[in-house]
């Protein structure tokens, strides 16, 4: 795919997630407008993912994994079939459902209109998704806990001798979490060489600027310490990205992408908000104009 | 009585022959869970993961969505203190099948505190998805590998080594969900599980000869728990019920009994034999077992608290107690 078509999608994914927040007076915008690129690039050009004959409808919610659960049923499913040579989709930090919701749509994998269901009750479109809302393959809405069960993944298809890639979406603030430094240690251990993280490094978290909470940095020297070949990019520079993420896939070690992602890309007033970018909910009617005249311009830059 | 050293090491060998989907995790206790055997004869089946229990938990579940069938086997307080978070998210939500043998049940170690699993039954009941069975002799310890492996979903295992009893014969496996009667008698019921049982058997043949007809029951599953020949004794105990566990008496065996006897609407009363609602330390199990009440002469004072009248009962009339030395072979390894 040419890098104007993934730009498209990235422009696709910030404009739904927008226009949701505006239809819902609020929502996760930060985690779309530092994302959109990552994910376009993933879901664009990087992943080799089995294709779906078809956009998949959505399924209501049909009860929690159980012996007795026979209806249950994988969001992994919109990520294609399982096949040796085939990609592997991880997606850690389940807050950014929304966002991977508007990727599987502009890739054609998710039904267009889906997300008008996005936090309905009874829905699988749910705000911080579990493993049976679309696109997601472990449950790991409590942070860090993806690229564990990845772990196990990669070393289960090394056993077997697959060749297919195994890709970690991951949020910056999640190397604040002692599981994510044992996985790291674990992956370069067993040399899981097939294991690639990519990182959201937009600095921020619940409480604000990661800076002002518990800071992470350096992070790329701490992963090439750990054994990882890291490499470090501009995540609105697709091509920079998709080049750096062909890079991790080649290695021969396991291999992390970090993307650093301005939270506010493209939406000026969010950035005055700062340091409280987590959750957009507006506190008056001029807040929602002046981000219903910043949405107008988004439409107007795609 | 007879005595097995270390009854896990060759059966899990013989028993992986077949198996090629199963592979042993460890968090650097290899030998204390009786594993460095297995290492040594399946060297590319043996996941080792350092000291990182919650990456460990992660690992066994996406080893097991891809159909290896994972054993874990650390030290019980490792999966369900340090990792629990994982163990339900990344192991019980999904119900993957992930075997988790916890070692060091309750007060077996003089390890203390931090060695000591003294309210894990009580967190893995209440983890949904989670079946959770307790290995009471050697015959238990051989045949629960058998016994859940039909089961499609996680697995704890509060499982015994070095030196360990064997209380029934080798042709009566565990089966889960099916208690075993060991005596019959209409005046008490006594449930036990894992340890307890060899303990209260003392007590209860010591009853018998004083007169007193004793049901004891041992308990090998404790969830799901209850069985017709359970619900039978405890509605058929004049006195009462009296539970023995290696556990709080918060959330275990003496909580479930509770539980059923309320629902059944059974009301001859239950006293609960365990810790009470307290840590324990470090100290030779059968200092422990007397020190908190769970031992033989512990059960018969319950008895008689429950028949209102002395049974005649001594000390003396216990002492057929198993000792084992404490820095026997099998104990190489003690923490």
């Amino acid at each position: 795919m040419n890098h104007q078509q993934i730009d498209e999608i990235a422009s696709g994914i910030r404009r739904r997630v927008f226009e949701h927040v505006m239809k819902h007076d609020g929502g996760y915008l930060s985690q779309a407008l530092s994302s959109a690129g990552i994910f376009a690039c993933l879901y664009g050009d990087t992943m080799n993912l089995e294709p779906l004959p078809a956009p998949l409808e959505p399924r209501p919610f049909e009860g929690v994994p159980a012996s007795n659960n026979h209806a249950y049923e994988s969001g992994d499913r919109f990520n294609g079939e399982h096949r040796p040579v085939s990609d592997r989709f991880f997606f850690s930090p389940a807050h950014y459902a929304l966002v991977l919701y508007a990727a599987l749509i502009e890739v054609g994998r998710l039904a267009p209109d889906a997300l008008d269901s996005f936090n309905v009750d009874g829905s699988t479109l749910e705000m911080i998704g579990a493993e049976h809302s679309p696109g997601i393959a472990t449950t790991t809405g409590s942070l860090a806990q993806a690229l564990s069960q990845a772990n196990g993944v990669a070393l289960a298809r090394k056993l077997r001798g697959e060749t297919g890639s195994n890709w970690v979406f991951m949020s910056d603030g999640e190397f604040q979490e002692g599981q994510t430094w044992e996985a790291l240690a674990f992956a370069a251990y067993h040399r899981l060489d097939r294991l690639c993280i990519v990182v959201d490094a937009n600095g921020q978290q619940c409480d604000g600027a990661m800076t002002s909470v518990m800071g992470i940095e350096p992070l790329l020297p701490r992963l090439e310490a750990f054994g990882w070949d890291a490499y470090e990019v501009d995540g609105h520079d697709t091509p920079a990205l998709t080049s750096a993420l062909a890079s991790g896939r080649d290695s021969d070690r396991p291999s992390a992408v970090i993307a650093r992602t301005d939270p506010a890309y493209l939406v000026e007033p969010l950035a005055a908000r700062a340091p409280l970018l987590h959750y957009l909910r507006f506190s008056s009617d001029d807040e929602r104009r002046v981000f219903a005249d910043a949405y107008q311009r988004l439409l107007e830059t795609v | 009585m007879e005595i097995v050293t270390r009854p896990h090491v060759e059966n899990f060998i013989d028993w992986c022959r077949t198996r090629p989907e199963v592979l042993a995790l460890s968090a650097d206790l290899t030998n204390s869970c009786e594993l460095g055997k297995w290492r040594d004869t399946y060297p590319d089946r043996f996941i080792t993961a350092g000291m990182a229990e919650q990456n460990m938990l992660g690992v066994a579940g996406g080893l097991a969505r891809e159909g290896f069938v994972p054993f874990i086997h650390t030290f019980a307080v490792f999966i369900y203190r340090r990792a629990y978070d994982q163990l339900a998210m990344s192991v019980a939500y999904p119900n993957l099948k992930v075997r988790l043998l916890g070692f060091l049940p309750g007060i077996v170690t003089p390890g203390g505190v931090t060695h000591q699993a003294i309210e894990d039954i009580a967190i893995m009941r209440a983890t949904p998805n989670m079946t959770v069975v307790e290995t009471g002799d050697a015959t238990e310890v051989e045949s629960v590998l058998d016994a859940t492996e039909h089961i499609d979903g996680p697995v704890y295992i509060r499982i015994l080594r070095g030196e360990v009893p064997r209380l029934f014969p080798q042709d009566s496996p565990m089966v889960v969900g099916e208690s075993r009667t060991l005596s019959l008698g209409d005046d008490l019921t006594v449930l036990t599980a894992g340890i307890a049982t060899e303990e209260a058997l003392r007590a209860c043949q010591a009853l018998e000869r004083a007169g007193v007809g004793v049901t004891h029951i041992h308990v090998s599953t404790h969830k799901p728990f209850g069985d017709a020949a359970i619900e039978a004794a405890l509605a058929g105990a004049k006195h009462g019920v009296i539970t023995l566990e290696n556990h709080t008496i918060i959330g275990g065996l003496g909580s479930a009994v509770a539980e059923l006897m309320a629902e059944k609407g059974i009301g001859s009363g239950l006293t609960r034999l365990g810790l009470r609602d307290t840590y324990a330390h470090g100290a030779a199990q059968a200092h422990l077992m007397r020190e908190y009440g769970l031992d033989a002469q512990a059960l018969i004072e319950a008895a008689e608290h429950r028949l209102g009248e002395s049974t005649g009962v001594s000390v003396d009339d216990l002492s057929h107690a198993r000792v084992a030395a404490i820095h026997s072979d099998a104990k190489a390894e003690a923490l």
